[in-house]
């Protein structure tokens, strides 16, 4: 499944949050990790497992990490609904600000916070689409205390690509996805990028695949 | 972007419309529980101002500690300023404790540019004698924008009142017209620009002429001391043909908006009935206000480079 090179950073296909190494560098396709079936299927596992664990739905909130986190967090309150009857308040949650990288590069601000209901005492789950650094789920996680104050806090996300630099986990993983600092997951949803779903793994077209 | 010192600063109409987006995110945040985020932690905010407004200064020192920057305020009243020390021996003293950035209101047209050219900190001009008021002309876009926006092509805007010494009127026509506005300038002949050179706007001494296809009338705060230099006979004079009476209001369109950057003198150019309607933004704008200052500090303190 060969591509053509593109340049650094074609529109929506990539993470906002952890930062990227794709910056002025001319990145080639590397590989597929999830295409749409799969990536419902992981979707519908991790909806399941996160009603299993709490033994039900009925205090958990999603809140959807921006910008594809958001997407996701709807989806899975939709497959909650579909097979336990309850509809889980769905959130959103702009982490921006409280990043410890604010100067360092241009962090920008990425949509409102909407929280709809209280969350103390309920169960939030924060919802992203790649686990990295573990820095944007940090900054997720201070944003979160002047919210509420939550019985806990799950981390549920499409794609763990370790190099974690922080001491944070993810509760729920669509996928564990070893990969090299040097290369971009990149996640395309439909209702954000159009067409068809897909996670895929791209890397520096200058660097021999498995490089580095 | 490292200071903004005029409207030009901003990046043309992509970069307006960029700091105005992304100043929803901080009206958002203004609306919180706990309205405060830690972007600009270790920061630190001067307002250096050398003639009184308070509500400038407060939207501003608002603005930072919303940020969780710190602010210090040096008032001309209460500084060496009053013993005769001199704008920039002023600025570098300021300097000397380790600020960041520095929010200057001035007199005379230019002293924050001379100021950027003198200090490493970032400089936000706050209104520079009758030349720019950059930040009230954001904050005046950005309110339009939620009513009527996101796009204001085409939008009829008419600025009301004492045009020619109104920094208010300079920067909002530059934004306005930048947005795709169109901009008439209305006031008596004695307070309208000598000369329509650098302005993008058309200008008419004749209000009721222009009401019925105005979206917006922008009134301006008509200055008693104008009355001494005779530049119009009397304030019912002027309200009898440039003030925004009931009468008058009641001819624009129903959806027209009414804004006024403060303070407003009730009775001259606005009448009471009119400042409380509906349709007047206000209230609004000072709200606003804090939002937008908070997104030009960010943008100026926090973006690790070149942003707008």
């Amino acid at each position: 499944m060969a591509r053509d090179a593109v340049p650094g950073e074609p529109a929506g296909l990539r993470t906002e949050g952890d930062a990227a190494p794709s910056e002025g560098r001319v990145f080639a396709f590397r590989a597929g990790v999830f295409d749409d079936a799969n990536l419902r299927r992981a979707l519908t596992r991790i909806a399941h497992e996160i009603v299993e664990r709490n033994q039900g739905a009925d205090d958990v909130v999603l809140v959807g990490l921006y910008t594809r986190g958001v997407v996701l967090a709807r989806r899975l309150s939709t497959a909650i609904q579909a097979f336990e009857g309850v509809e889980v308040p769905v959130g959103t949650l702009d982490a921006s600000f409280f990043r410890d990288d604010i100067g360092l590069r241009a962090v920008r601000p990425l949509g409102p916070t909407e929280v709809p209901t209280d969350v103390t005492g309920k169960v939030v789950v924060l919802v992203d689409d790649v686990l990295y650094t573990g820095r944007t789920a940090r900054a997720a996680l201070d944003a979160l205390v002047d919210i509420g104050r939550p019985r806990s806090v799950q981390l549920a996300v499409l794609v763990d690509r370790g190099h974690r630099e922080l001491p944070i986990r993810a509760d729920y993983v669509g996928k564990n996805l070893p990969t090299k600092t040097v290369e971009d997951v990149r996640v395309r949803l439909g209702e954000i990028d159009g067409g068809v779903d897909a996670v895929e793994i791209w890397g520096p077209a200058d660097a021999p695949e498995g490089g580095q | 972007m490292k200071h903004l010192l005029s409207v030009g600063d901003l990046g043309g109409r992509a970069g307006i419309e960029e700091l105005l987006d992304r100043s929803e995110s901080f009206l958002e945040v203004t609306r919180r529980d706990i309205p405060k985020v830690p972007a600009l932690r270790g920061k630190t905010v001067v307002t250096l101002f050398y003639e009184d407004s308070t509500r400038t200064r407060i939207s501003f020192e608002t603005a930072a500690r919303r940020l969780s920057a710190d602010t210090m305020n040096f008032s001309v009243s209460t500084s060496s300023v009053r013993k005769g020390e001199s704008l920039l021996d002023t600025v570098r003293t300021i300097e000397s404790m380790g600020i960041d950035a520095i929010v200057v209101r001035h007199g005379s047209a230019g002293a924050p540019h001379r100021i950027a050219q003198e200090t490493d900190a970032s400089v936000v001009n706050a209104g520079d004698g009758r030349h720019e008021h950059p930040t009230q002309a954001l904050l005046d876009a950005f309110t339009l924008r939620r009513h009527r926006g996101p796009s204001l092509d085409g939008f009829r805007v008419a600025i009301v009142g004492d045009i020619r010494h109104s920094r208010v009127a300079r920067s909002g026509a530059r934004v306005w017209a930048e947005l795709g506005c169109e901009v008439t300038l209305v006031g008596p002949p004695t307070l309208l620009p000598e000369s329509l050179e650098g302005w993008p706007a058309v200008a008419t001494h004749d209000l009721d002429a222009v009401l019925e296809q105005t979206d917006l009338v922008y009134l301006l705060r008509i200055q008693n001391e104008r009355i001494s230099e005779a530049l119009f006979p009397s304030t019912r004079e002027y309200r009898s043909r440039w003030g925004l009476t009931e009468a008058r209001a009641a001819r624009l369109k129903p959806d027209t908006l009414v804004m006024h950057p403060g303070p407003m003198n009730r009775g001259v150019e606005i009448a009471d009935e009119v400042a409380d309607s509906a349709r007047s933004l206000v209230t609004e704008q000072v709200a606003n206000g804090v939002a937008v200052r908070m997104a030009v500090l960010y943008a100026i303190l926090g973006s690790g480079g070149p942003v707008v």
